[in-house]
């Protein structure tokens, strides 16, 4: 990315290194997002492609393309890398770029660490992409790897599983030290706490909730290691353990782990919608309470994907009023954006086109969580393709979505150029229109009794799965749109202005785009 | 409601796409036929109302200020940002909301946790990747395979009107009585779903679960395996009969004289051509999934049985495979799951069929002898 | 990285040290998550599975007016060949009062095996109220080719079992617990064979 480089006269001293080590030993906080943005988005297209996979054997009833063994590789890999490999990295590069002139630092507490835990992860995915040619194949037991399923049963390729989630959970790890470390001690001066933007604080709010649970996540992985490999049985009924028990450890950790997945998206909406408004942020601080709220429930209600596994009564009405109570959070944040709106002086360029999907799909996605809460309720819907619909239609419109608008709305900051704003519009719409028509109808097919992670269905499913198909290959395919409105963003385009939204408001649109090497060489003072 | 008017409308915008005479477009649950199901049912509909009604508000405050509210239309800005009425009024109107949909759902929850003073109790344990049914109190159960045909699966045959949802024993229950059902596994987890009854209940090795139901109207409820319990996770379906006390208590009779004819098959007298017939038939429900029906299996998982030295040759390790099954891998021990008759009739398909012409044939007489002299 | 505002070297160290204390907490938390799970069944009894052996200094007190009808299931765990069964199948008892049962194991096959039943009792909350004496689960147990055993169960429904409780049902899994050096060999072969074609 040439245009990354620092084009500010003067102060050229500290330009980035030629070639490949640039990349390599950069520990410049901007070369570090675009890597992990870059990356990120290569694993978006990998697992993408996993779900097309996954979309053609069930566009039509009967088994034509893969076999039922290779299609639960396919769901357990696509889960995996869209989790681990596309959204969270995703939002680790925006915090890089970000951050820091968002706070007023020339760059990020702990840039050699930073570096590091970048690395960290293309290995962890060259391991976990490795499992696909491998004898027995790749794991094959979903993303949630349930025991005794990838324990006694699991393929040989399990253990290299278990190496890649060790890996990549030390750059979450390393890279959320990095964030805690930027966010407290990098604030330029008069920079309070209640004075930081959202998308830092939701941020910090992030950080804190991966330092708790991506070691839970690395001790109940490792319990699975020691199962499979050093005779224990911490989940093997045989020998004392518990099944049950594996599935309370994994979502103590799965559940605010959705949160991390989300939470960012929302801190960098909250900059977009009044952007686009041209009017200030409604409830500041009652979006930072939602967001801290909505954290601490998140190590409260874990059971609640466990409903049928016969967790004895109080336990199922503990874990449904705790999962009931995340709403009033959630729809304070909805209100609020809601309320930014309203009395606005709106335009809808692309950011913004993202960032209102973003709050009504996210909200269709809120309801049906709302009802998959309530656990008589939730006896019918676990399980089956409504689960699917819930949480594509929170992390898609959700976590993606957020990514696209953040993306769009920073752009011409990292470039210095405009991107085209026609073929932004044309990938929302058909984003938004293939996205809809691939999830809307999995609804539908979980009401009417389809069953998840099957490769084959019952005919009465047939008609709603080929829209389903249809949609997902449109909206695969728009992908491809993004990768060439980024390029040509990169390569050219109209030069942009230190601001280029009318409305923005922050530190980062102080600096011109694109920004020096190192953000800010002398604290700005925040009044 | 508007179920209606949504279905025309999907209908409407479905014209172009083909569809099949066996399809349709539910778009709900369906009530079901328990009063489990039917609370469920309400409740269901109680929150997707209350969902739509807030969305209605909520996305109607959006699109008034998304087309009033337009800066192409020269609408200005206002300045305001805080309101603490506003934002107290919007958390607890929710916080009540949920209050009020808490307490249905509390006494639907309670009463399906109810087991006690069933009539019948009946133990359901998941198998990779069958169902097995033991009648505790008639000392009596039996293995519940799915009965497509690979050639549906595989689409060399016409898919069948129950396709996937067919098996070749269902669970039979009698109308108007408590059934209390005892869930657990054997291998890994499953889950025991019939969508018309509103119970789901996952099967765990080691542990037993409990659940009930009522059936009130006799027919046949189809249901599938909810847990991702490995390759045939999509194929081992739940069928479940309701029929008539009456019927009920005849089809126990029969069900008990026919393992007394099961025992007296294994004395019988048995030819090649017998034995082939009946172990072409057991090799389609129980070895057909993974070593395929043409014998080539799918290596390395499912090794083939065509040409395997072991099939061909070594008669004694064939007979112990398939008897105890091979630990740590797919292959179970069907030893416990079929009957002597069956077990020599597959063997000796087996070594029968896609070329593997060793004209070898095994007795059940033999199968019942090496099961208990091992 | 240069750059006037040098962060305090002393904050940052703080920072990761705070951190990695949490990490290391909380990866210990994931592994004390075990006991404290244990510990918290043993207490409510969630996961239905019973304890180990009952001692009361105090004899239990029998309540002649209540009866509770207890219901024994047995299955084997994967490739298990044993026959495993309960010689009564279900009985009924005053709460207080030590009843003695029976389990029928056979080990039919050629070789010296062992193995380990493991109890669970639904419903789950009567688990607190389910006390054993004396169980052929707390131990393994092994069968020489052929043999046959009787096994004893001695249990003492609580008193103090909630009234809305009329039955409870104890079931049993038998998991292999030998060796299994013979099936290896098969193992093996079977791999080899594949390999060659």
């Amino acid at each position: 990315m040439s245009a990354v480089i620092d084009t500010h006269a003067g102060e050229h001293h500290h330009g980035p290194a030629k070639g490949i080590t640039r990349w390599l030993f950069t520990t410049n906080h901007k070369d570090i997002g675009t890597m992990y943005l870059v990356f990120s988005f290569a694993m978006f297209l990998f697992g993408g492609s996993m779900a097309m996979v996954i979309r053609a054997e069930l566009f039509q009833p009967g088994l034509q393309i893969v076999d039922p063994e290779f299609f639960n590789q396919m769901t357990t890999m696509h889960g995996l890398i869209m989790v681990f490999g596309a959204v969270m990295p995703a939002f680790v590069g925006l915090a890089n770029w970000m951050l820091p002139m968002m706070v007023g630092a020339p760059d990020m507490a702990l840039p050699r660490m930073n570096n590091w835990s970048f690395w960290l992860l293309p290995c962890a995915f060259l391991i976990l992409a490795s499992t696909l040619f491998m004898s027995g194949g790749a794991p094959n037991f979903g993303w949630t790897f349930y025991a005794p399923l990838s324990t006694t049963y699991g393929p040989p390729s399990t253990t290299f599983f278990i190496f890649a989630v060790h890996i990549m959970g030390i750059s979450s790890i390393m890279g959320a030290i990095n964030v805690i470390a930027t966010i407290l001690n990098l604030r330029a001066p008069g920079m309070t706490l209640m004075k930081m933007p959202l998308f830092v604080w939701t941020w910090l709010i992030t950080a804190f909730l991966l330092i708790a649970v991506m070691p839970v996540l690395a001790g109940v992985v490792t319990m699975m290691l020691m199962d499979i490999n050093f005779g224990t049985s911490f989940f093997d009924a045989s020998g004392g353990g518990d099944p049950v028990l594996f599935q309370h450890v994994f979502w103590f950790f799965g559940h605010p782990e959705v949160y991390i997945m989300i939470l960012p998206a929302f801190g960098a909406v909250s900059h977009i919608i009044p952007a686009f408004s041209r009017k200030p942020l409604f409830g500041y601080a009652s979006m930072v309470y939602a967001v801290g709220a909505i954290a601490l429930l998140s190590f409260v209600v874990w059971a609640h994907h466990m409903f049928t596994v016969g967790i004895p009564i109080a336990g199922q009405l503990f874990f449904m009023y705790a999962t009931m109570l995340i709403a009033v959070p959630t729809g304070v944040k909805v209100f609020n954006w809601v309320a930014t709106m309203f009395r606005g002086a709106l335009t809808f360029e692309a950011p913004m086109l993202f960032a209102v999907a973003f709050v009504i799909l996210f909200t269709i996605g809120g309801f049906s969580g709302l009802m998959l809460a309530i656990a008589p309720a939730d006896f019918q819907y676990h399980d089956t393709y409504f689960v699917v619909a819930h949480f594509h239609y929170v992390l898609v419109p959700g976590a993606i979505f957020g990514i696209f608008a953040s993306a769009y709305f920073w752009l011409p900051k990292w470039t210095g150029h405009m991107y085209d704003e026609t073929l932004a519009k044309t990938h929302f719409w058909l984003s938004f229109i293939g996205m809809n028509l691939a999830f809307f109808p999995m609804h539908f097919l979980g009401l009417a009794g389809m069953p998840r992670r099957i490769p084959d269905y019952a005919l009465q499913f047939a008609d709603f799965n080929m829209v389903s198909s249809i949609g997902a290959f449109m909206f695969g395919a728009t992908q491809l749109l993004f990768l060439l409105i980024v390029v040509k963003c990169i390569r050219g385009g109209e030069q942009a202005p230190a601001k280029p939204w009318e409305g923005a408001e922050g530190l980062e649109w102080t600096l011109p785009s694109p920004p020096p090497y190192h953000s800010f060489q002398t604290p700005p003072e925040v009044k | 409601m508007g179920v209606h008017a949504m279905r025309a409308g999907v209908l409407a915008g479905g014209l172009l796409l083909p569809a099949w005479s066996m399809a349709d477009w539910t778009l709900n649950m369906t009530p079901g036929v328990t009063g489990t199901s039917n609370e469920i049912f309400s409740l269901h509909m109680t929150i997707l109302w209350i969902c739509v009604a807030i969305g209605v508000v909520v996305f109607g405050v959006m699109f008034w200020s998304i087309l009033a509210h337009r800066k192409s239309e020269g609408h200005k800005p206002a300045h305001f940002h805080e309101n603490t009425a506003v934002e107290v009024a919007w958390t607890i109107i929710p916080f009540v909301i949920l209050v009020i949909m808490a307490i249905p759902a509390t006494a639907t929850l309670v009463d399906m946790y109810d087991t006690e003073e069933s009539d019948i109790d009946i133990k359901i344990t998941g198998y990779q990747w069958k169902w097995r049914y033991d009648y505790i109190n008639d000392d009596f159960g039996f293995f519940s395979n799915m009965a497509t045909s690979q050639d549906e699966i595989y689409n060399r045959a016409a898919k069948s009107e129950h396709y996937l949802l067919d098996v070749d024993n269902p669970l039979v229950i009698p109308v108007g009585k408590k059934v209390r059902f005892l869930v657990t596994a054997n291998d890994v987890i499953h889950s025991w779903w019939v969508p018309a009854f509103g119970v789901k209940k996952d099967a765990i090795p080691g542990f037993i679960n409990e659940t009930w139901t009522r059936v009130d109207e006799p027919g046949i409820y189809r249901g599938q395996c909810t847990e991702l319990c490995g390759r045939d996770h999509g194929f081992m379906p739940v069928v479940v009969k309701a029929v008539p006390q009456a019927e009920y208590d005849a089809w126990v009779q029969d069900q008990l004289a026919a393992a007394e004819l099961e025992r007296q098959l294994t004395e019988k007298e048995w030819t090649l051509e017998e034995l082939l017939e009946r172990g072409e038939r057991v090799y389609a429900t129980a070895c057909a999934a993974c070593h395929q029906a043409n014998g080539a299996g799918i290596p390395p998982t499912f090794p083939a049985l065509k040409g395997n030295p072991v099939v061909t040759e070594d008669l004694p390790a064939h007979l112990d495979i398939v008897v105890n099954g091979v630990s740590g891998t797919a292959m179970q021990a069907f030893g416990p799951q079929l009957s002597e008759a069956d077990l020599a009739a597959v063997i000796t398909y087996e070594r029968n069929a896609w070329g593997n012409n060793t004209g070898e044939m095994i007795t059940p007489k033999q199968v019942f002898d090496y099961k208990n002299q091992q | 990285m240069t750059g006037s505002p040098q962060p305090s070297t002393r904050s940052n160290a703080r920072v990761i040290a705070w951190c990695l204390a949490g990490v290391v907490g909380m990866f210990g938390f994931g592994f004390a998550l075990v006991p404290l799970y244990e510990v918290f069944c043993d207490i409510t009894g969630i996961n239905g599975k019973t304890g180990g052996r009952y001692e009361s200094s105090v004899p239990l007190e029998r309540d002649e007016s209540r009866i509770v009808e207890v219901q024994f299931l047995a299955q084997n765990g994967p490739d298990m060949p044993w026959v495993f069964k309960p010689v009564t199948r279900s009985i009924e008892v005053h709460p207080g009062e030590p009843t003695t049962v029976v389990f029928y194991a056979e080990n039919p096959t050629a070789k010296a095996m062992v193995g380990q039943a493991v109890p669970s009792l639904a419903p789950a909350e009567g688990t607190l109220y389910f006390h054993k004496t004396e169980c052929f689960c707390f131990n393994q147990q092994t069968l020489q080719a052929g043999e046959t055993v009787q096994m004893p169960l001695v249990f003492i429904v609580d008193k103090a079992l909630p009234e809305h409780i009329h039955k409870l049902t104890l079931s049993y899994t038998l998991y292999d617990q030998s060796v299994m050096g013979e099936v290896s060999r098969i193992k093996q072969a079977i791999t080899t064979t594949n390999r060659n074609g």
